[in-house]
Parts: structure tokens; C-alpha cells; sequence
């Protein structure tokens, strides 16, 4: 259960951080589908990607590699990756 | 929020999908500072890049070099000059190791049995009274005697005032020797007399391009989309510049804000150390630089920009197919 409420907080935030980089209109952290592909559906880059990273870096003390990046197509992906390397 | 889904209808956005995730990661290099021709308004020469730094002459240098350039990520190796043919070890290091376009001046025939689907763009100026007056002989004919026929060879038509009105006569060739043809505009780094675009000029142009896409829709790679942003030198009411090109060696890059670019970017000098600062010249005026892969890289990188309406995205993907055509992600 705790796990569960974890990594929904961190949807949450991630949504967030992603509106506010990347100016995203007409959507909020709730109404943010995090199983919609960023590349595919919102049209995010590996340079958004990038700007996000580092504000993430930020937020949680962990480090984004680039070569990651192709694998975090979504909002949930990206914060089950934060989740495991806070975990380790 | 706007999507993709819910800007495109089903065949947009197959079309959408055969791109969107192809990551192009470029870089240029000048594969020699050596060429066998002198053209008039030829930035390298120009802008003295050809003696920015002395060539690498060892081959085991060069195969190292690329090596690590394919660690860093590069997926596409653009080689200018000078003139590559003139070193063809150089370019075939590029070729084992790398996808690999390679400029020329279509003099020297890239020998296929050591290249066989390595894309050749040929430089061409224009028609053959043009091309002796820029570049001191008719390259344009030999370059088609060349290259006939070959699947893997497109001009890159470079675009002078005193061409509009004679296009048509030089795409009709290039379609008469089944080849494919791309347009840019130049760029009157040399302040040639007659050579440099007036607005008038470019609004010409710009309709003879269009109507060049319609009539050779099977020649000319293009879109109407990049001929308004090469010839107005806008994109969604943004001027392009210095404060907006994509194509800036990033190691150079010291812009803030830092604008969309191509992703760790880097042209090299042929001494595989030295950077120039972006894709052309150094010296170049970049508010009335009118480098063709510069503008679509421009467009390209500005994705969610063009998320504001259908025909928007619908431009975007019609100059990100361009250049994956170009450059051989994707079919002709």
C-alpha cells in the first residue's frame, strides 16, 4: 500500500515538473495521463527530456542518463525509474 | 492538452509515427582542406576554414577519431570539405563505422563497388553559364554524367538570384538523369556582385520553388513549408539567427537562453580537434544565413511548437520527412 501511495506521489510531482518546464497548456498534474507517450502523444524531445532532468536531479539527488532516456516514454516509466534508483 | 492523436487523422499520423522516433544524432566534419575547384561565395574558402587547422593524414587517427565520435552517439556522419572525394580512405573510414552522407562536387565519381548505398549530395550552382562564372567551369554537366541513374545520389541545388526563372531548366535535367534534387538558397558570404537576395527576390523564388514541387513532385525533395521558412527567414513569428539556430557546435554553444539545437552537435576541422562554430561559415551574417540543412534542423528541433494546430504539426512532419529522405532514414 505504502509503495503504491509512493509512487503515485511521484507521478504527481513528475507531472508537474513536466507542465511547468515545458509550458504544457490545458492540462493539470491530475488530468495528465501518465501512460501517454511523451515522444509518440505530447511530442516531447530528448532536449525537453534533458531540461526535465536536470530539475528532477534537483528535486530527488539522482542522475538521469541519457542513454535512459529512450526507455522513459512516460510519465510512469520515468517515475518508476526514480522510485528504483532511490530504492538502491 | 494538445496531442498528437488528437491533431492527426490516421494516415498523418502513421506518417507521424515512421519518424518520430528515429533520433538523428549529426555531426559534420571536413574531411580535408583540400578541393578541386575555387567557387566564388564558397564559405569554406571564404571564410579561410581551410586553414583553421592542418589536416590528420594518418588513417589509424581518423578510424579512432570516428570511433569515439560513434561512442559519443552520432548516428550520422555529414562529411563536407574541401572536397571528400579527394580522400577517399577518410570517407570510407566514415562509411564502415557510420551511416554516412557525403558531399561533393560531383567531379570525382564515388567508385560503388567500395560504396554502395553511401548517399552523395552534388553541389550544383545552377545552369551551366552560372556555374562557370561561380565555380570557373560547367561541373553541372559532368556531375550528370557521372551520377546517372544512381539511387543514392541527390543535387543540392544551391539557389542564386540570377537563377529565378531558369529552375525549371535545371531540374529538368537532373529528372532527365534520374536523379533527385534538393534546394537551398545561397548565401552571399563573399559579396559577389548580383549574387546577394533582395525581399522581392525571395518572395520570386519562393513561388518558383513551390511550383517547382508540383510540377517534379517525383525529382524535387521539398516542401512548401521550407521554402516560406528559407525564403522569410521566419518560423512562428521567430527570426532565424544566431539566438536561433539549431546547428551551433555544442562544445562552442554559450547562448542564453541556451534555444531547441541539435543534440551534442559538433562540426570538426580536419585535424579532428579543432571546432568551427556551426554548420557553415564563422564569418557568415547568421540573420541572412540561408543554409538549407540549418532552416529544416530549425523546424525539426521546434516540435512542440508546431503542436498548435493540424497544418502546423502536418509541416513539421513534412520537413522531418525531407530530411530522413536526405539522409537516408527513410526511403525516397
Amino acid at each position: 500500500m505504502s509503495k503504491a501511495i509512493d509512487i503515485e506521489k511521484i507521478i504527481l510531482r513528475v507531472a508537474e515538473i513536466m507542465i511547468d518546464e515545458l509550458k504544457l497548456e490545458d492540462v493539470t498534474p491530475q488530468t495528465f495521463n501518465p501512460d501517454m507517450d511523451l515522444v509518440d502523444e505530447v511530442g516531447i524531445d530528448s532536449m525537453d527530456l534533458a531540461t526535465v532532468a536536470l530539475v528532477l536531479r534537483d528535486e530527488y539527488g539522482i542522475r538521469i542518463d541519457e542513454d535512459d532516456y529512450p526507455k522513459l516514454t512516460t510519465i510512469r516509466l520515468i517515475s518508476a525509474y526514480i522510485k528504483n534508483k532511490l530504492s538502491a | 492538452m494538445k496531442t498528437v492523436s488528437s491533431l492527426l487523422d490516421k494516415e498523418w499520423h502513421a506518417r507521424y509515427s515512421r519518424i518520430s522516433k528515429l533520433n538523428i544524432r549529426s555531426s559534420i566534419y571536413d574531411v580535408t582542406n583540400r578541393c578541386n575547384l575555387r567557387c566564388k561565395g564558397c564559405f569554406f574558402f571564404s571564410s579561410g576554414e581551410h586553414q583553421a587547422a592542418p589536416e590528420e593524414n594518418d588513417i589509424s587517427q581518423w578510424e579512432a577519431f570516428i570511433d569515439k565520435e560513434k561512442a559519443r552517439g552520432v548516428n550520422l556522419a555529414i562529411l563536407i570539405g574541401g572536397e571528400p572525394t579527394l580522400c577517399l580512405d577518410r570517407v570510407e573510414a566514415f562509411y564502415r563505422r557510420l551511416p554516412t552522407f557525403c558531399a561533393t562536387n560531383g567531379l570525382i565519381k564515388v567508385p560503388r563497388e567500395r560504396f554502395p548505398d553511401m548517399m552523395v549530395g552534388i553541389s550544383v550552382w545552377g545552369d551551366e553559364e552560372d556555374e562557370k562564372i561561380l565555380r570557373g567551369k560547367d561541373t553541372f554537366s559532368i556531375s550528370r554524367k557521372n551520377y546517372a541513374g544512381d539511387p543514392y545520389t541527390y543535387y543540392l541545388y544551391t539557389i542564386t538570384p540570377k537563377q529565378i526563372g531558369k529552375t525549371e531548366a535545371v531540374i529538368r535535367k537532373i529528372r532527365d538523369v534520374g536523379l533527385k534534387v534538393h534546394m537551398q538558397l545561397l548565401s552571399n558570404d563573399e559579396g559577389v556582385n548580383g549574387f546577394s537576395w533582395s525581399v522581392q527576390e525571395l518572395a520570386d523564388i519562393r513561388k518558383e520553388m513551390d511550383a517547382m514541387l508540383d510540377t517534379y513532385a517525383d525529382t524535387v525533395i521539398s516542401s512548401k513549408y521550407y521554402h516560406e521558412i528559407i525564403t522569410s527567414g521566419k518560423m512562428m513569428e521567430r527570426s532565424f539567427g544566431w539566438l536561433e539556430c539549431p546547428s551551433v557546435t555544442d562544445a562552442l554553444d554559450n547562448r542564453q537562453p541556451q534555444p531547441k539545437r541539435l543534440t551534442n552537435f559538433i562540426r570538426w576541422a580536419s585535424d579532428l580537434k579543432t571546432m568551427h562554430r556551426c554548420c557553415t561559415s564563422e564569418t557568415r551574417d547568421c540573420s541572412t544565413c540561408k543554409d538549407g540543412a540549418a532552416h529544416m534542423s530549425w523546424v525539426m528541433v521546434n516540435k512542440r511548437a508546431h503542436m498548435r494546430s493540424t497544418q502546423d504539426l502536418q509541416n513539421w512532419i513534412q520537413v522531418y520527412e525531407m530530411f530522413a529522405k536526405l539522409y537516408q532514414f527513410i526511403p525516397w
